[in-house]
């Protein structure tokens, strides 16, 4: 289990509270599907994904990064029972959905990348690194399932 | 995946407006490599301070920059005009090359921090499979 100081605590929770999930969530995913077209193998009933237009366009796409994103609410409510938490989206994931665990590791950068281009240098350098030890844990429990 | 023609219009364009800011971006980005990334500490033990704004590496970051400013201007032929420091990071260096792409995510981060209008996910894309391939040809010379 992963053990936090009341510093990232509190680090995670500021930066969280800087995001509008329904303003960034739709950016996030629509990045993701961009700087990684690989992983729109997983979204063939989201319609036209063919081109950059079309992905940034795409209600399906938006609608999508908000559910993400508000799962990922979850997490910054649970940081010490995130394996639990996510078990049954991780089983979801695995068994159903058959999503590569790489995929979480590149949508976990692109949510990095999309927060520092919001926050720029309020960003400090320890708090990004704070925020990517609390992604990667949620990445962990999302890959928990996988056997 | 090579760069397109597309690509390296992008690059240069994007780079065009990052020069001004390439050398303060280059230690930004290295300072929070070494924050976020501690196990990349090891190849700068040499250094007295890591701390992101110290000034080796705002030093260092600069000059990892004026050669990925090199690179773009290059951008034809990545793998001749990284061949000597490719042979230094190979030979002398030894830097496991799986640290090239922390850095490029360090790079991407710092880029679109500065330039957020300009970062767009277009120019995410172009820039992620340039330093991709700046990664590949910096490690041409490691066996």
């Amino acid at each position: 289990m992963v053990k936090w100081t009341e510093l990232e605590r509190s680090t995670v929770k500021a930066i969280w509270e800087k995001i509008d999930i329904d303003e960034v969530g739709p950016q996030i995913w629509a990045r993701v599907l961009i700087v990684y077209p690989w992983t729109e193998r997983y979204f063939g009933s989201f319609g036209d994904l063919f081109t950059i237009t079309a992905i940034l366009k795409n209600d399906k796409v938006a609608a999508h990064g908000k559910v993400v994103l508000k799962a990922l609410d979850k997490a910054v409510n649970n940081m010490d029972n995130m394996k639990r938490t996510y078990a049954d989206l991780s089983q979801l994931h695995f068994q159903k959905l058959e999503v590569d665990p790489d995929s979480f590791r590149l949508l976990a950068d692109c949510i990095t990348i999309t927060i520092a281009c919001k926050l720029k240098s309020a960003l400090s350098p320890q708090s990004q690194a704070i925020w990517q030890k609390f992604l990667y844990a949620v990445v962990d429990a999302m890959s928990s399932q996988y056997r | 995946m090579s760069l397109t023609a597309k690509d390296k219009a992008v690059v240069k364009n994007f780079w065009g407006k990052v020069a001004p800011k390439a050398a303060e971006i280059g230690g930004e980005a290295l300072g929070r490599m070494l924050t976020a990334y501690p196990q990349t500490k090891t190849y700068f033990s040499h250094w007295a301070d890591l701390s992101p704004g110290s000034a080796q590496v705002k030093k260092h970051g600069a000059t990892i920059m004026g050669a990925v400013g090199e690179a773009v201007s290059k951008i034809d032929d990545l793998t001749g005009a990284l061949s000597a420091l490719s042979e230094l990071h190979a030979f002398k260096l030894r830097v496991d090359p799986a640290n090239f792409r922390i850095l490029a995510h360090n790079l991407i981060l710092c880029m679109g921090m500065f330039f957020p209008g300009d970062f767009t996910p277009e120019v995410h894309l172009s820039v992620d499979k340039f330093l991709q391939n700046l990664a590949l040809a910096l490690s041409e010379k490691y066996r």
